[in-house]
């Protein structure tokens, strides 16, 4: 590290130098703009590229002259096939083997089965009580329609992401197709991918699998690609010594030891296909999501809190199971030992299942407990919710008025004041003081084609609504996270609250976010803000723990009081990880920002909404492009400067 | 045995309705789209209820409330019990001009989609429903968003409703905020009634909305054929849109040109089948109002109004 002191301060004197001449100019165009031709101000009409049209005569091409519905249609048949399979079982749907309902104390002793033979009595009780908790409160048939849709799409899913997993493993062409598909696709706002999956599939359940299936698959294919690359070559050896064929290396030696990171894999699929209940129900997904936005369209608070309740616990419960299943070892029977003892939980499940088609014999409730008999929580969490209305309205009147006249309509003003050009240039100037030339063109290949998509005002109030919200959410993450990293279990608690927090479906707040604050920008900031502190709790507590105890206590001895300890050892030491935090948030608000056009904003998401209803897939995909960019741009920055952050620390402590 | 005994059975029905010489209706399930508000779930429950007490088997899909139109032209769905003229009547012509969907009947209810206000609103502004008293009140509506210039709530962008254009005609002192949902329409009356703040927004009848708070819509000038396009209709004779919008429009019930022939009985039916806005609001407030499901709503309206739909099915 200290071999070439000289030439590496020169570099980064170059540097600086360079960002600072460039952020000199970006300043003086924004002084002078008033005198600045108009084409530096926004780009000139004859710039803007009309990629919508583009886009649009491209799908048209694909759809009529290539005859890709056909094929399209014909995949969603055989979806269609299955989901018709997993409707009948779940919930009755008439539909061929004819065999179903099962009843729910079956699927609930089951769940409760699964959880004792992955993970003991307490993994038992929760799965079994998820189970029983949406039975009694009436819920059974929205949220069998909705596993009915994941108990197809999740397993396609992972198959389809092994598949372009290892293909992304055998062939460097294919890694280098993927990955910048898979960048996009991750920062891609879910509507814009919605409007393509309506014209090749149409609506209905089968459109609301193939909208999991694509926005879960990205982090199979990866963690496919990553626990491929990371088996040792040893392991390979010995497969190859013992006469194993190809597939047989494959399937009996790579992926077996893989396991690890294929069942991480696994379990964000579960949790992606979760996450995507509510909005898959836009266009035609069943179940909970769907029955969510109706209660809240009559404003029925309390009932969608139950529905977001039941999110959450399948979510957890899900989560936790595949978990399970990841760090569960293969297990070793004696010789000889009894049908009965090598098949313990096979012959409970038996029993049990036994027993429940007997209680459902008994008592009609045992099959699906009507919505007539199920209990409700709606009343006491709509006194809840309306006691704390008026409760804080006095503040949130006084609050309101205050951030829009003094903060949000100046910062907006100045944000669309901002002449093209000098953001442009501001780009660079940071990208080239955080990364150098590459980073700097990097950022510009990202920000100039917004630029020149005609979006550019709206992409302007998107970037300042999802910076007041960042910038909040630091204000209220980062303390919130240093108090939480103190003692191990407040961090244990804040952690389960972060859970929960990103489970619950979004939709739920917007509502009583509106009648805190009308339908204006301090509601889409205030929505926003909820959900991009989450990520920024959740890395400030992991990088302030993930402190070596040694660092801490050599400081400590040198005479450090617990306040230098904290500042001066501990917060510098986390912020490679906090940037990963920060990042996180940009991309938690841009998704929200998007989502809260149903409160009603003039940003990217407006328009998106719009074209989601025209179905216009070339304006939709264009937004959302623009959308995904900039959560490029960011990601790139602040993962380079981690990154950087992280090798000039480590090399501190070499 | 029994096997002739049914055939007699059906022999006999034949006989009984041979005046209409119907064919029997197909096995297959009608496909009823229903949408994410309450009356058209009920409504479309209720029928889809009648149908099965015929012997038909029926399926409920959930559609988008535009996109149905599409689906009910391929047959995907088999019809539609709600067609709203200012809300949809765009997506249907445009369906039926390409054919393969056709109005079926129209129900006695009307439609009316305009400016509107809870009755708290009127005492802030005593001179209200008439427009001009309205724009007197202007900064009565006053938000920090829109300076001393009256907040207007309008709904969704892609609703198309026109409200700044009527704002530039009338040329009243109001700023257009566009919702960005029904349910954020809702959550604004709500919030303005815990302190009777007046508030003026773009709603419709019939809606479950004027059962939980009763209100007014806003007299504009009367609508005039033409009042969008032509400015020399209306009154102000260089401007358009200086007029309401229409006071009464249609709701239709529309289906896929195939089902006269598949379930010839059903689609008798239907072609009877007709509600009026009391009826409408009736089914709204069972589900939004008393807390009942969907389908059980459902039952409980064709339980307590069997004279009403009993002949529809004659």
């Amino acid at each position: 590290m200290t071999a070439l002191p000289g030439s590496q301060s020169g570099i980064r004197l170059d540097r600086k130098a360079v960002s600072r001449l460039l952020l000199v100019a970006a300043v003086l165009l924004l002084i002078g703009r008033n005198h600045l031709p108009a084409g530096l101000l926004r780009l000139p009409e004859a710039a803007v590229i009309p990629f919508a049209d583009w886009i649009n005569i491209g799908f048209a091409f694909l759809r009529d002259d290539l005859g890709l519905m056909t094929l399209t249609r014909a995949f969603a048949d055989v979806v269609e096939f299955l989901l018709d399979i997993t409707a009948n079982l779940l919930y009755g749907k008439s539909r061929w083997p004819n065999l179903g309902p099962i009843p729910w104390v079956a699927i609930a002793g089951t769940a409760a089965v699964l959880g004792h033979a992955l993970g003991g009595w307490r993994l038992a009780a929760l799965a079994g009580g998820t189970f029983v908790w949406i039975a009694v409160m009436g819920q059974w048939k929205w949220a069998m329609e909705t596993l009915s849709v994941i108990i197809v799409a999740s397993p396609l899913s992972i198959l389809l992401g092994l598949l372009l997993g290892s293909l992304a493993w055998r062939s460097k062409l294919a890694e280098q197709i993927l990955n910048p598909l898979l960048n996009i696709a991750q920062s891609l706002p879910h509507f814009a991918y919605m409007i393509p999956v309506v014209v090749f599939i149409g609506v209905g359940p089968k459109a609301g699998a193939i909208v999991t299936i694509i926005f879960s698959v990205p982090p199979m294919i990866r963690m496919t690609l990553l626990g491929l690359r990371a088996v040792s070559p040893e392991i390979i050896e010995s497969g190859k010594m013992s006469g194993a064929t190809r597939w047989q290396l494959m399937t009996r030696v790579r992926l077996p030891a893989a396991r690890t990171e294929l069942l991480i894999g696994v379990n964000q699929v579960i949790m992606q296909s979760l996450a995507m209940v509510v909005l898959a129900s836009f266009i035609g997904m069943p179940g909970l999501g769907q029955k969510l936005l109706q209660l809240l369209q009559a404003l029925k608070i309390g009932l969608s809190v139950e529905i977001g309740i039941t999110v959450v616990m399948l979510a957890i419960v899900l989560d936790r199971l595949s978990k399970a299943w990841a760090h569960q070892q293969p297990e070793h029977h004696d010789v000889g030992a009894s049908w009965l003892a090598r098949h313990r939980m096979l012959a409970l499940w038996l029993v049990v299942l036994l027993a429940a088609f007997a209680l459902s014999f008994v008592d009609p409730y045992f099959v699906e407990v009507e919505r007539k008999q199920a209990l409700s929580l709606a009343v006491p969490v709509d006194a809840a919710v309306n006691g704390f209305i008026t409760l804080v309205n006095p503040v949130t009147d006084w609050l309101r008025w205050f951030l829009i006249t003094w903060v949000l309509i100046p910062l907006r003003d100045s944000f669309l004041a901002l002449p093209v050009a000098s953001v442009l240039i501001g780009l660079a100037a940071v990208g080239w003081r955080i990364g150098g030339r590459r980073s700097a063109l990097i950022c510009l290949a990202f920000v100039l084609p917004i630029a020149m998509s005609g979006w550019w005002d709206r992409a302007m109030i998107t970037v300042y609504m999802v910076f007041v919200s960042v910038a909040l959410a630091l204000m209220l993450g980062l303390p919130l996270g240093v108090l939480g990293s103190s003692r191990p279990e407040r961090a244990g608690r804040l952690l389960l609250i972060c859970d929960t927090l990103q489970t619950f479906p979004s939709f739920i707040y917007l509502i009583p976010v509106i009648m805190l604050f009308g339908v204006n920008d301090v509601a889409v900031v205030a929505a926003v803000v909820v959900f991009a502190t989450v990520p920024i709790v959740r890395y400030t507590i992991e990088g302030l723990r993930n402190v070596p105890a040694e660092t801490i206590e050599a400081a400590a001895m040198s005479g450090a009081n617990q306040r230098q300890i904290l500042w001066q050892v501990r917060l510098p030491l986390a912020v490679p990880t906090m940037l990963v935090g920060a990042n996180q948030s940009v991309m938690f608000a841009l998704f929200m920002v998007i989502i809260a056009a149903f409160i009603g904003t003039q940003d990217l998401g407006q328009e998106m909404q719009r074209a989601l209803s025209s179905t216009d897939v070339g304006k939709g995909l264009t937004l959302g492009l623009a959308v995904a960019f900039m959560g490029l741009t960011v990601d790139h920055l602040l993962l380079t400067w981690s990154r950087n952050r992280n090798r000039e620390l480590r090399g501190l402590n070499g | 045995m029994h096997r002739r005994s049914g055939l007699l059975i059906s022999a006999a029905v034949c006989a009984v309705s041979v005046g209409s010489a119907f064919a029997e209706d197909s096995s297959d399930p009608i496909i009823i789209p229903i949408h994410n508000w309450s009356s058209q779930i009920v409504m479309s429950n209720a029928v889809g209820q009648i149908f099965e007490s015929m012997g038909n088997s029926v399926e409920f899909v959930s559609t988008d409330s535009q996109a149905v139109y599409e689906s009910v032209r391929l047959g995907d769905a088999t019809l539609e019990m709600e067609v709203w003229e200012g809300a949809f009547g765009a997506s249907f012509r445009a369906a039926v001009e390409k054919g393969g969907i056709h109005e079926v009947a129209t129900h006695d209810a009307i439609t009316r989609e305009d400016w509107w206000y809870p009755t708290w609103t009127k005492e802030a502004c005593p001179g209200l429903p008439d427009w001009k008293a309205l724009n007197e009140c202007a900064a009565l509506f006053a938000t920090p968003e829109t300076g001393d210039k009256g907040r207007f709530l309008g709904g969704p962008v892609d609703w198309l409703k026109h409200d700044q254009e009527k704002v530039d005609a009338l040329g009243i002192n109001f700023t257009v905020v566009n919702a960005g949902s029904a349910a954020a329409l809702w959550a604004e009356i709500a919030a303005a009634e815990k302190d009777k703040t007046p508030i003026v927004l773009f709603n419709w009848t019939p809606n479950f909305a004027e059962a939980v708070w009763p209100g007014e819509f806003v007299e504009f000038p009367a609508w005039e054929e033409g009042c969008d396009k032509d400015p020399a209709v209306g009154p102000l004779p260089d401007k358009i849109y200086d007029c309401g919008n229409p006071a009464k429009g249609y709701m239709k019930i529309a289906a896929w040109d195939g089902m006269k022939d598949k379930w010839p009985k059903a689609y008798a039916t239907l072609q009877k089948v007709n509600f009026t806005n009391a009826q409408i609001a009736e089914m709204a407030k069972l589900v939004d109002i008393d807390g009942m499901e969907p389908e059980d709503a459902a039952s409980a309206w064709l339980e307590a109004n069997e004279a009403v739909w009993k002949t529809w099915t004659e």
